[in-house]
């Protein structure tokens, strides 16, 4: 039995789109915080910017280098999360976790992660995890220091 | 013995039990040989045999086990010691791998640098000959400096002799790069540093499998190098240094097998090797190497690296005909190993890797521990593709096609 490939589970059309037409690619003014998360193995590096303001993310932007995946979940997490309750974000946030840390067992709820279901398939190989999180774990990051950093200001 | 003169890759491949595997429904194409080669039958009997039949700890059992095991152990130093062209098997001290060797050298040769000694190394090493001497002139507050490399990808010898002078203690710099290929010049760099009074080290870790390695010839002071990487198992490395030069080190490790006496005051240690190999020391992966000795004497290190050469032609040739390929390192098959670093443009090393993977092609993608090396040619990462003494020319058509495969999944 021959298996099609690894495209077919892997490089889902919606993940070659995001990669090749990042959405929110750039960083941008103003922002509250940002973090640089780095994956050491491979040298793929992310910059993620914040600004949240009265519980809502108003922007998310990022820049980087790195392969299709890292890239692609960098363009999703800002659709997903832009503009949306922090609350919100931040559930979105531990849904694509969950789905990542799944081994593909998981069935990702389409409702919560919209484009981010085609990453189902990344959760097969486990070398790819971590560049599917590196954006994500960067946003986690960057936010926690926003929201330290209100919670010292007020 | 010299080999038969008539080397069959076809042959060889019935040798080595994981070729017959397939890897997503593709035969194994295994191209990361640099990473870690694949064992033959005879270095997994040979293992497995010595754990049914003669095991026992070395050195220091009077029974008859215990003697068996040290007999296999010390039989398996000479087979090495012969190999690379040493004068004695006590010259080879075993390690955990090519990097212990490193960092023992760096740790007992250190010990005597101080401020305003220097110490050489490249651009093109692997971490694993940067960072123990990083750490060794953070210690001593010695000086590191390092060679340039031509955009060719090798050692850029014009400073060589400002560079290697009479503040230097050591030049180690790799025999053959692990991303470029590079095969260094030796010649020179030995007959500089020992002008000016340096030790020679070299990391052999990618030359001592390919090649054929003689360090009387070479010239050289110190060699290290891994086991898994030249058909052996994981878990064993090698250093080897001349006589004059290990003698003159002091311990590394410390505890059992290496001692003379002990009083709750002091000790004293026993000569090298045993003064370098502290507590039980990996026995059954000296057996698998010296069975990995003996199969690649058979074969003849001549002819490994003559049909090592041909493939490196080969796969020079075929990787130029894929579109946006920018191979790093020499493009010429002269002082070249056949070890394939290179770039598809606009996509990222990663993804090549895995969309090969997806059709059986198993090739190394990131920085691969040479961190300097990629930052020398503006590329966060690379794949890499290496061949070894059971590689094909079939294999080197799976990755073009492969290549072909990632520019359209990509375009």
């Amino acid at each position: 039995m021959r298996r099609r490939g690894v495209s077919d589970a892997l490089y889902q059309e919606i993940i070659l789109d995001h990669y090749k037409h990042p959405h929110g690619r750039g960083l941008r003014e103003p922002y509250q915080a940002e973090a640089h998360h780095v994956n050491p193995t491979c040298g793929d590096e992310v910059t993620v910017r914040v600004l949240v303001k009265d519980g809502l993310v108003e922007d998310v932007s990022y820049d980087g280098a790195g392969c299709s995946i890292s890239q692609a979940a960098a363009s999703v997490l800002y659709e997903l999360v832009h503009g949306r309750p922090l609350t919100d974000a931040m559930a979105r946030h531990e849904a694509f976790l969950t789905l990542m840390s799944g081994r593909g067992q998981v069935e990702p709820d389409e409702e919560l992660l919209a484009d981010g279901v085609a990453f189902a398939g990344v959760a097969r190989y486990p070398a790819r995890v971590k560049c599917a999180l590196l954006p994500w774990m960067a946003f986690k990051d960057a936010t926690a220091r926003a929201m330290a950093e209100e919670a010292t200001a007020s | 013995m010299a080999g038969l003169g008539e080397f069959s890759v076809e042959k060889v491949r019935q040798d080595f039990p994981i070729l017959e595997r397939s890897v997503n429904g593709y035969p194994l194409v295994y191209l990361d040989s640099a990473n870690t080669s694949q064992k033959p039958r005879a270095v997994l009997d040979a293992m497995t045999e010595h754990l049914e039949r003669h095991n026992a700890n070395v050195a220091r059992s009077v029974h008859t086990l215990g003697t068996e095991s040290t007999a296999a152990y010390e039989g398996a130093r000479a087979k090495v010691a012969a190999f690379i062209g040493a004068a004695a098997p006590e010259e080879v001290v075993f390690t955990k791998n090519a990097t212990e060797a490193l960092n023992l050298v760096a740790y007992s040769f250190g010990q005597r640098l101080g401020p305003g000694d220097e110490i050489v190394i490249s651009e093109l090493e692997h971490h694993s000959n940067i960072v123990p001497w990083q750490l060794l002139c953070e210690r001593t507050g010695a000086t590191l400096r390092w060679f340039r490399l031509t955009d060719e990808g090798r050692l850029d010898l014009s400073t060589l002799d400002e560079l290697v002078n009479e503040r230097t203690r050591i030049v180690s710099i790799a025999h053959v790069s692990n991303t470029l290929g590079t095969v260094n010049p030796v010649a020179p760099v030995v007959k500089r540093a020992h002008e000016v009074g340096a030790l020679v080290m070299l990391d052999g870790s990618q030359a001592v499998p390919h090649l054929p390695v003689d360090v009387t010839a070479l010239g050289i002071d110190l060699l290290a190098f891994t086991g898994h990487k030249m058909l052996g198992p994981t878990g064993i490395g090698v250093l080897w240094a001349r006589a004059s030069v290990l003698e003159d080190l002091p311990p590394f490790l410390a505890g059992g097998s290496m001692v003379e006496t002990v009083t709750l005051e002091g000790t004293t240690f026993l000569p090298p090797p045993a003064r370098f190999e502290a507590g039980t020391p990996p026995i059954v992966e000296a057996v698998g190497l010296g069975a990995a000795v003996d199969y690649l004497s058979a074969l003849g290190m001549d002819a490994v690296a003559a049909h090592e050469r041909y493939l490196t032609t080969y796969a020079l040739d075929a990787l130029s005909t894929v579109d946006g390929l920018r191979i790093f390192g020499p493009t010429v098959p002269v002082d070249r190993g056949g070890t394939l670093s290179f770039e598809l443009a606009g996509v990222h090393p990663h993804d090549v890797g895995q969309v090969l993977d997806s059709v059986g092609v198993q090739v190394r993608v990131g920085h691969h521990c040479a961190r300097p090396t990629c930052v020398r040619f503006g590329v966060p990462a690379m794949t890499r593709a290496s061949v070894h003494v059971y590689t094909t020319t079939d294999e080197i058509d799976a990755l073009v096609r492969g290549l072909e495969r990632v520019r359209k999944v990509f375009s």
